[in-house]
């Protein structure tokens, strides 16, 4: 299973790479989202530091739809989405591999990004340790998420815009539970940020499993 | 057959009769000791009337997602696997996003009046919004058409990761601290908070609300199994019916030689809609 996840994984980072859509499109495409919420603030400084872990999160979230259905068009052309189901690869391998390069995809950009609030809005970035589990564990929650919508979506004419209703409310715990936890990382909430963890690893620990068992009936489908 | 036939066919038999006349008698029953017999409550005045909708409606709405969770197990499980367990869970689901949105809407009345807002961020609240908003993405998931069979199975793993909510929602209250007040029939080692008439009305609604979702779903189920048909045989009944025009409107001089098609002796088979559609078309 791990090694059909790394041949996956490789296949789609590879194809990432040759044709640079996300650090030629979806990166300047997030800046432009964090320079859109600076205009709708009007850049109150105040607000616009308070708001910068929401902004972020939001951010990340318009990215990753971008992300996943990257990722799922990819294998739209030319049968490529038939030849991955004969392959004879191990379907919670292609699962496992399809989230692993869609959260590499998305680390790069939440890098971007938090470049992005820390000298747009002026954010500090504090308690580096909180705010990495929190970035590895929403990151992993938001790509499993997405990889088990994004193949439910791929198949059907719609998926342009049925992702987003299917996944942006699944993914809301994330949303509330990343910003919680970076508010208190960097001590702009009383609350322990370390408890908002523990909702991030379970809706992650639930979307994974829920991917290595349903994938292979998804994608059949697909 | 055709499609005037099929429309004309209601979805009502013995069973749905039945339920729909205990559940307009039992509605009867309940509008009167709600809104006459039931007293004001001594703190929240004629709103407390509210509490013989709302929480009924809530319970309603879980059960719905419930049978929707349900019926795509039914439906994932190889032994059990039939569209008539996609048709129940998606049945389900309708009815249950019907009342939820009357839960939040009564909920939303009844905040404006205790709290002075028609909504608020309190965990409970907000979760319930996000339990409608997913299964509305279910609902829409499954109006995307194509081969059923995929649909079914795209649907039945889709209402599990949606249902997933509903014990969350249900638990905000003990989880969070919230404006929303706790359970007031149902305590672990307690006795309820309300009594005698309220006590009554209230449980009486969840009993009426139960007869209303259940006729609500067998016609769901109903109309379903009427989509179902045409989905599967709505292209042949087109086509006999363009083709009996084209006979209607042929010159009535000499004897014309009727067209070929279903229903005419002589004519090849005519394709359903699913081997006449490529695959992908209409998805």
């Amino acid at each position: 299973m791990w090694r059909d996840a790394v041949l996956v994984a490789g296949k789609d980072l590879r194809v990432e790479l040759r044709s640079r859509v996300t650090t030629n499109q979806v990166a300047p495409y997030a800046l432009i989202v964090l320079l859109l919420f600076g205009f709708a603030f009007d850049q109150d400084p105040y607000i616009l530091t308070h708001a910068a872990p929401g902004l972020f999160w939001v951010a990340v979230l318009l990215c990753a739809l971008l992300a996943i259905q990257r990722s799922f068009g990819l294998e739209a052309a030319d049968g490529a989405r038939d030849g991955l189901r004969m392959s004879g690869l191990d379907a919670a391998g292609i699962f496992l591999g399809k989230a692993l390069a869609v959260a590499a995809q998305l680390a790069v950009l939440e890098a971007v990004l938090a470049g992005g609030i820390v000298v747009l809005f002026g954010a500090r970035l504090g308690h580096p340790l909180l705010l990495g589990a929190t970035c590895v564990l929403a990151t992993v929650g938001l790509a499993a998420a997405g990889t088990v919508y994004g193949v439910m979506a791929a198949g059907l004419r719609v998926r342009e815009t049925l992702l987003p209703l299917l996944l942006l409310p699944v993914v809301a715990p994330v949303l509330l539970g990343a910003t919680q936890a970076w508010l208190a990382a960097v001590g702009l909430s009383s609350g322990g940020g370390w408890r908002w963890l523990t909702l991030l690893a379970a809706f992650a620990a639930i979307y994974v499993a829920l991917g290595v068992l349903g994938f292979g009936t998804l994608l059949e489908e697909a | 057959m055709n499609y005037k036939s099929l429309s004309a066919r209601p979805t009502s038999n013995h069973a749905t009769l039945v339920v729909g006349g205990l559940t307009l008698v039992g509605l009867g029953v309940l509008l009167v000791l709600g809104l006459v017999v039931s007293p004001p409550d001594t703190v929240q005045g004629e709103t407390v009337r509210l509490i013989y909708v709302h929480p009924a409606s809530a319970t309603m709405a879980y059960v719905g997602f419930g049978l929707c969770a349900l019926g795509s197990l039914a439906y994932l499980w190889p032994r059990t696997r039939s569209l008539r367990w996609d048709r129940f869970a998606g049945a389900s689901a309708e009815v249950g996003v019907a009342f939820c949105v009357t839960t939040i809407v009564s909920g939303s009345i009844w905040g404006r009046y205790s709290w002075g807002v028609w909504w608020t961020w309190d965990a409970r609240l907000t979760l319930t919004a996000l339990l409608l908003a997913v299964f509305l993405g279910y609902l829409a998931l499954r109006r995307t058409g194509g081969d059923p069979v995929g649909r079914a199975k795209r649907c039945a793993v889709a209402a599990l990761c949606c249902f997933l909510v509903v014990p969350v929602d249900h638990e905000a209250t003990n989880w969070w601290v919230t404006l929303h007040q706790k359970d007031t029939l149902f305590r672990i080692g307690k006795s309820p908070l309300i009594h005698g008439w309220q006590l009554t009305t209230m449980l009486l609604s969840f009993a009426v609300f139960g007869l209303l979702f259940t006729w609500m779903l067998l016609h769901r189920l109903g109309i379903e199994a009427l989509e179902d048909r045409i989905e599967e045989e709505g292209y042949v009944w087109a086509v006999a019916e363009r083709r009996a025009e084209g006979v209607a409107q042929a010159p009535a001089t000499g004897p014309g030689r009727p067209l070929p098609g279903p229903g005419l002796a002589g004519g090849p088979a005519a394709p359903t809609m699913r081997s006449a559609i490529p695959p992908g078309e209409g998805r």
